[in-house]
């Protein structure tokens, strides 16, 4: 890659009390890509997320993006850099005591970009999106599917239109037809406005359908990335046991997380 | 071999722990109570949760301290013929000790309780991450609302503590040990100063924060599910109870020992 990459991760490190999470993470995202990490439970996909939003600090290492370093950045510096940045969560970690408009509009009305009427019209339309009708717009969360749940994390998590959008296992705990629904409003989305994608998932029908680039995330470490046409017959033994979902192979699965 | 005193460090080094990170939460959370923006919604969502829903339970627990005190009191001072020192006794007790401390026992049971249990919930769902993406600081918006209502709050329904349990005490005193009514409130009114009232409104206010403190920081440090909201929860309801009784016996002797 020549141009400055979007996201840049060098030798991250994360331990929580004596057990190492990251170990030397290395990862690049190149703007308007698509990248999906893969990688069983509990080797630390969601804590590398947080580390890039600032929600937990890295023990060592750099983490940097659009070329700005984001270690021991400032708290007005650290929101700037997390306005460029949208989340969908792995439970969609949506605001029950709000309306669901008022939960994709959260982040509209936070950085006063407009009034509450504008805003509700806008999150309106970021619904329209993703495929809600204006009727659920004054429903709350608890009323919904698990499903449209996940429509209305979408919607919130684009409602700002930012640069870079992360996605936590975004089809996890899904029936295998809105987990296909969901992966194809990713696409649209991402693809709509340009962004930038990072996903994790272990659901390998998900990284087929959304990923441009795959890096496969063991013991703290990328122990392999490329393309994604590249998965399929890549020598990896670790990809390939992963891909290919078998028990035998070089990935040890912890009985204890 | 095991070395005796390696519990005794160990539990040291963990109350260290918690006392520094308890102190430096009160002191990020205190920052955002003075720093805008401030979430006028919330804020008005705590005062009405903590002021108005509190009522009758502050009420009830009031009135019957009232009323114990005054048939107490009767009986014991009978014994001395100073049947008169009842009313005295009554409105002293209710506005230094009892409505405060009652009123934030009563307070940390059902408020606390339930901030540490939604906030909690809020921490394990992944919401309060939520709020750090949408350019919302958690404990601006979560904490320091909940933080300036318990302060502004506890010593308004203390107050009306005061007046339910001083009415509580005139109840039984007149309607069942047959005191004169009139003489029974005069020597209420005569016998009450305003020291007495406001030391009872400064422990309101302390009794206040302490009991939304523990419940956020509680709720806001819970993890590991359900069950980690559930300890989060007890957590609250018994670090502020004890903190008010120790609060309250350090405050008392602030206020009236010479
Ligand atoms: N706040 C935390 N405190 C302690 N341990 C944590 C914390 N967050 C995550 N972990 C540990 O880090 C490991 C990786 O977690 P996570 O990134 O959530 O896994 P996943 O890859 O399934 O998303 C887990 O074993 C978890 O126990
Ligand atoms: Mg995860």
């Amino acid at each position: 890659m020549t141009e400055q990459p979007k996201i840049r991760l060098r030798d991250v490190c994360k331990s929580f009390g004596n057990k190492r999470v990251l170990n030397g993470l290395d990862l690049d995202v190149g703007a308007g890509e698509s990248v999906v990490v893969i990688g069983g439970s509990g080797t630390g996909k969601s804590v590398t997320l947080k580390c890039i939003l600032g929600m937990m600090r890295p023990d060592a290492g750099t983490i940097e993006v659009d070329g700005e370093s984001l270690i021991g950045i400032g708290d007005r510096d650290r929101d700037r850099v997390n306005r460029k940045i949208g989340m969908l969560f792995q439970g969609s970690a949506l605001f029950d005591s709000l309306h669901v408009w008022e939960n994709v509009a959260f982040g509209l009305l936070a950085e006063h970009r407009c009034s509450r009427r504008e805003a509700r019209d806008l999150a309106i339309h970021k619904m329209a999106m993703v495929g809600l009708g204006s009727d659920v717009a004054r429903l709350y969360p608890a009323e919904l599917s698990g499903g449209m749940q996940k429509r209305v994390g979408l919607a919130r998590a684009i409602a700002t239109d930012p640069e870079i959008i992360f996605f936590d296992e975004p089809t996890t705990g899904l029936d295998p037809i809105m987990a296909d629904v969901i992966n194809d409003l990713i696409v649209n989305v991402t693809r709509t406005m340009g962004a930038t994608a990072l996903s994790i998932t272990h659901d390998m029908a998900s990284v087929r359908k959304i990923a441009n680039r795959v890096a496969m995330l063991y013991e703290g470490r990328i122990v392999w990335a490329g393309r994604v046409d590249e998965l399929e017959d890549c020598a990896n033994p670790y990809v390939d046991q992963f891909v290919h979902g078998r028990a035998e192979g070089p990935i040890r699965m912890a009985v204890r997380g | 071999m095991i070395n005796p005193l390696q519990p005794v460090g160990r539990a040291s080094l963990a109350i260290l722990g918690t006392a520094g990170r308890l102190t430096l939460f009160t002191a990020e959370a205190l920052s955002h109570c003075v720093r805008p923006p401030f979430y006028g919604r919330n804020i008005l969502r705590a005062i009405v949760e903590i002021g108005y829903f509190s009522l009758p339970v502050v009420g009830l627990t009031a009135l019957f301290a009232g009323m114990v005190l005054a048939l107490q009191s009767y009986t014991g001072f009978a014994r001395f013929s100073a049947e008169g020192a009842v009313a005295n006794v009554v409105v002293l007790s209710i506005t230094r000790e009892l409505a405060p401390v009652l009123a934030g026992l009563m307070l940390a049971g059902r408020v606390g309780a339930s901030m540490a249990a939604e906030i909690g919930t809020m921490r394990v769902t992944e919401q309060i991450d939520a709020l750090t993406t949408l350019s919302t600081n958690p404990m601006k918006f979560l904490v320091a609302p909940r933080l300036i209502a318990g302060v502004a709050m506890l010593p308004l329904l203390v107050t009306v503590a005061d007046v339910i349990g001083v009415f509580g005490g005139y109840l039984v005193s007149v309607y069942k040990l047959g005191f004169n009514p009139s003489n029974y409130l005069q020597s209420t009114w005569d016998f009450l100063q305003l020291q007495d009232y406001l030391s009872g409104m400064a422990k309101a206010a302390v009794f206040g924060f302490l009991v939304t403190l523990m419940g956020c920081y509680h709720g806001y440090n819970s993890r590991g599910g359900a069950q980690g909201v559930g300890t989060a929860t007890t957590n609250a309801v018994v670090s502020a109870s004890i903190l008010i009784l120790c609060f309250n016996y350090i405050l008392t002797e602030a206020f009236f020992a010479r």
